[in-house]
């Protein structure tokens, strides 16, 4: 990939700029208020307001949504300098995210290494223009973080794969129109190597899901289940029995997502300290809770520790190198931060932030309760953090089995 | 500026670590201890640094120096760290010297600068007063006399205080301990009258001294700056201080860090390697991140003093208090994952954690500087 000068950088971002400007909707340069502002897209999505569905519209016909991805692929061909231009240009104005895509976040990335031309031709397009919303099944009840021993059956009768079995903790499993999905095509083989990845349409006959409930009170995640499910032998991404290297593949990117994901409690921008003036005061210019003063200070400092991190590691691969072992120190880290952040969150507030409804509590408040509970399921998705300690002490330290 | 090495940088490392690991490895640490060295450095290896450029690095042309950076000292920094290498740099080049630079007349630069560049000369700030670190407790007065100023105090925990050639001295002209006001720098050369210096010897085997001022008279053409507004001075150097202890215990958690790996890959007990015990891998993973984060943080810091950016300050406290956390909790770790032979004076690892304490409390430790870097962001 080759690297832009800084001029052409420079033109780029005003280039950019100019385009957002232009086509961004005012009320989408306004921080999103809870998480029915989000845009998921989809056969049958679901658009808070019109503006939403013209800011989908605008980005995803420029290739903004995915802009990374080639744009015969529906992508807008930028080098990750460019992205990186367009990521700062999105923020400085404030814009909303256009489209939230588990297809665009972990799909995207293993089609574009693994897919068929067919494959790339069908699903990319549609999905960075934000018409094809996809949920993964990878866990089952038996198969969590030791996902390789995972048990639904795929067997080939003719040119399709018959499916038989159950996914858990499936995201938004009800609201999606494809899955990625891994099944086990040889169950002879060591467990590993007994594993394909198949791109399953959930209006199939033979699928259906059932919600689970969350501690935040949400149900964003199902349970998924298959019975006779044919799904054609044309939908499976790289070698049979080859699956477990683009699973792999997959989780880099997500864990690097979860990694830069900030549960949103009190905007993005309100830090710690100023939520803390308000609720515990200040003394001769200094937090009046001493104790607190001190972890929020460290918390402030590890998550400056960790941001410089990031940076470091971007400024290292420079262009084009996909996350490689560190993405597990940086999902690791991150996660574990966020929580600390909002277990500070809730400790200052006091018995404000353990509030469930009613007029007593703001929506600030509630809302950091709940991104509060979600935290906890931070280290735990995508590989707990525990499974991220192992890949470390493995890939990187080199530690024996 | 980026967070990556340059190729000019790399190649500063590995002169750095080529040397320091043939010069002053760890067993140049136990002849200076195990001798009862009266300095606690060898002057001959400081001579040869001093040689390859090192001692004027971060100071300009005109004074004899190489007009290099922070990020550039830094780094020799982190590689002394990784053999517990002592040399006067953050006494003489940082605190002492930078002052005498930020804060000096030409004249002054001119009298002690080159000196120090060519390694010659050893120069410590005598700042602290009390049992830890407090950055404008000053209560040694400096009262005026005529052409000059009659100090009087006790300074205590000096860095490589005991042989200096002159003291950088902090002495209130005006004002109360502890306020920012009326702090002056005053240079003292060794053998003053009513001046003494006596070592107090550390756990980490370096040079500390505790002086007195018993009406040391200092002439007019001895006094930094205003003789009242030393702060502003003394603020940038402490935190250049803060920032250069901080490279240097990264590069000492690097190593007591990596030594430990290499013996979980090598001790075995129950008929395995112990390093496939889980319980000490998920620590080592965990110390893997914290040296990262101690990393980049360094880095930064280092980045910005060249920079002469706003945020130097509040990275100096992030910096510290990263790295200190850092070092202890991975040389605490290194001795347990050791077992037994950790404990023994043999293993180079006690040496680490007897530094990593030393160097906790130089300049402020951890609590210290969240409370300062709390205050900075204005809480
Ligand atoms: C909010 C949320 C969304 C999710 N979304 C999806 C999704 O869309 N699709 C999907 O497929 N899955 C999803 N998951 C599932 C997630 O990937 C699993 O929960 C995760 O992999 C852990 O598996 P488990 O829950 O079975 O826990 P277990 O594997 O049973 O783990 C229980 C505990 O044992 C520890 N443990 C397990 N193995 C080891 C080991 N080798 N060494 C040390 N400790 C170990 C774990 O760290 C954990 O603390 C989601 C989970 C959450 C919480």
């Amino acid at each position: 990939m080759e690297l832009l000068s800084g001029d052409d950088l420079e033109g780029f971002r005003a280039a950019t700029r100019a385009w957002l400007e232009a086509n961004c909707p005012a009320a989408m340069r306004t921080p999103a208020r809870s998480a029915d502002d989000d845009v998921w897209g989809g056969r049958a999505a679901v658009f808070p307001s019109d503006d939403a569905r013209v800011w989908l519209e605008r980005m995803g016909a420029r290739g903004f949504t995915a802009p990374t991805w080639p744009r015969e692929y529906g992508g807008a061909g930028l080098t990750a300098e460019q992205a990186r231009v367009l990521d700062e240009e999105l923020r400085s104005l404030g814009c909303r995210a256009a489209l939230k895509s588990f297809g665009v976040w972990m799909l995207g990335p293993v089609l574009l290494q693994y897919g068929t031309e067919a494959q790339k031709l069908a699903f990319l397009p549609p999905t960075a223009r934000g018409e094809l919303r996809w949920c993964q099944g990878y866990s089952e009840p038996a198969a969590g973080s030791d996902l390789a021993s995972l048990q639904t059956r795929a067997v080939l009768d003719g040119d399709a794969y018959v499916v038989d079995g159950q996914k858990v903790w499936t995201s938004h499993a009800d609201k999606a129109d494809w899955m990625f999905c891994l099944v086990r095509t040889d169950p002879a083989a060591p467990k590993h190597e007994g594993i394909s990845f198949l791109l399953i349409d959930m209006r199939s006959p033979g699928v259906s899901t059932r919600p689970i409930r969350l501690i935040s009170g949400a149900s964003p995640f199902c349970e998924a289940f298959f019975d006779g499910v044919r799904v054609p032998a044309a939908q499976l991404v790289g070698r049979v029995n080859g699956g477990w290297a683009v699973a792999k593949a997959l989780l880099e990117h997500e864990r690097a997502l979860i990694s830069r994901m900030r549960d949103a409690a009190f905007g993005e921008d309100e830090s710690l300290e100023s939520i803390a003036k308000r609720y515990l005061g200040t003394v001769d210019g200094a937090l009046a809770d001493p104790v607190l003063r001190d972890r929020i200070a460290q918390a402030s400092m590890d998550s400056l520790c960790n941001s410089l991190t990031l940076r470091r590691s971007a400024e290292g691969a420079r262009s084009g190198r996909p996350p490689g072992a560190e993405t597990s120190m940086f999902k690791l880290y991150g996660t574990e931060l966020n929580k600390r952040r909002l277990e500070l969150i809730v400790e200052i507030e006091g018995f404000r932030g353990v509030g469930v409804e009613g007029s007593e509590f703001s929506a600030d408040e509630l809302a950091s309760t709940r991104a509060w509970l979600r935290s906890r399921a931070n280290s735990i998705e995508g590989g707990s953090s525990e499974i991220q300690l192992n890949i470390i002490a493995r890939r990187v330290l080199g530690l024996p089995e | 500026m980026s967070l990556v090495l340059t190729e000019d940088q790399e190649s500063i490392r590995k002169m750095a670590r080529e040397f320091v690991q043939r010069r002053m490895p760890t067993t140049h640490l136990r002849a200076l201890r195990d001798g009862a060295d009266a300095l606690g450095y060898s002057p001959a290896c400081w001579s040869e640094l001093a040689g390859l450029g090192v001692a004027g690095m971060t100071f300009p042309e005109a004074v004899g120096g190489v007009g290099l950076g922070f990020a550039e000292l830094g780094i020799v920094l982190e590689e002394c760290g990784r053999t517990l290498a002592p040399t006067p740099i953050v006494s003489t080049v940082v605190l002492a010297g930078g002052a005498i630079s930020l804060g000096g007349t030409d004249a002054q630069r001119a009298r002690w600068l080159p000196g120090v560049c060519a390694g010659e000369r050893v120069l410590a700030l005598a700042h602290d007063e009390g049992t830890r670190h407090a950055r404008h407790r000053v209560a040694t007065r400096a009262e005026p006399v005529a052409g000059g100023f009659r100090i009087t105090g006790e300074k205590s925990f000096v860095l490589d205080g005991h042989g200096a050639d002159a003291l950088v001295v902090a002495a209130r002209v005006a004002g109360a301990s502890a306020d920012r006001a009326g702090i002056g720098l005053f240079i003292v050369p060794a053998g003053s009258p009513g001046l003494t210096v006596a070592r107090t010897p550390l756990v980490d085997s370096r040079n500390a001294a505790r002086v007195r001022l018993d009406g040391v008279v200092v002439p007019d053409d001895q006094v930094l700056g205003a003789p009242d507004g030393g702060a502003a001075v003394l603020d940038r150097v402490l935190d250049r201080g803060a920032i250069a202890v901080s490279a240097e215990m990264l590069g000492g958690a690097l190593e007591a860090f990596e030594r430990t790996v290499a013996y979980l890959k090598t001790r075995r007990q129950f008929g395995v390697l112990i390093g496939s015990f889980q319980a000490l891998k998920h620590r080592a993973a965990q110390m893997f991140c914290e040296v990262e984060l101690s990393r980049s943080i360094v880095l930064a810091a280092l980045r910005a003093l060249d920079d002469d950016g706003p945020d130097a300050a509040l990275l100096a406290a992030a910096a510290k208090a990263r790295t200190t956390d850092t070092f202890l909790r991975v040389a605490g770790e290194a001795i347990q994952m050791h077992g037994g032979i950790g404990v023994t004076d043999e293993l180079d690892i006690g040496l680490f954690y007897k530094r990593a304490r030393v160097a906790a409390m130089t300049l402020g430790d951890a609590a210290y500087q969240r409370d300062r870097y709390a205050r900075l962001q204005g809480y």
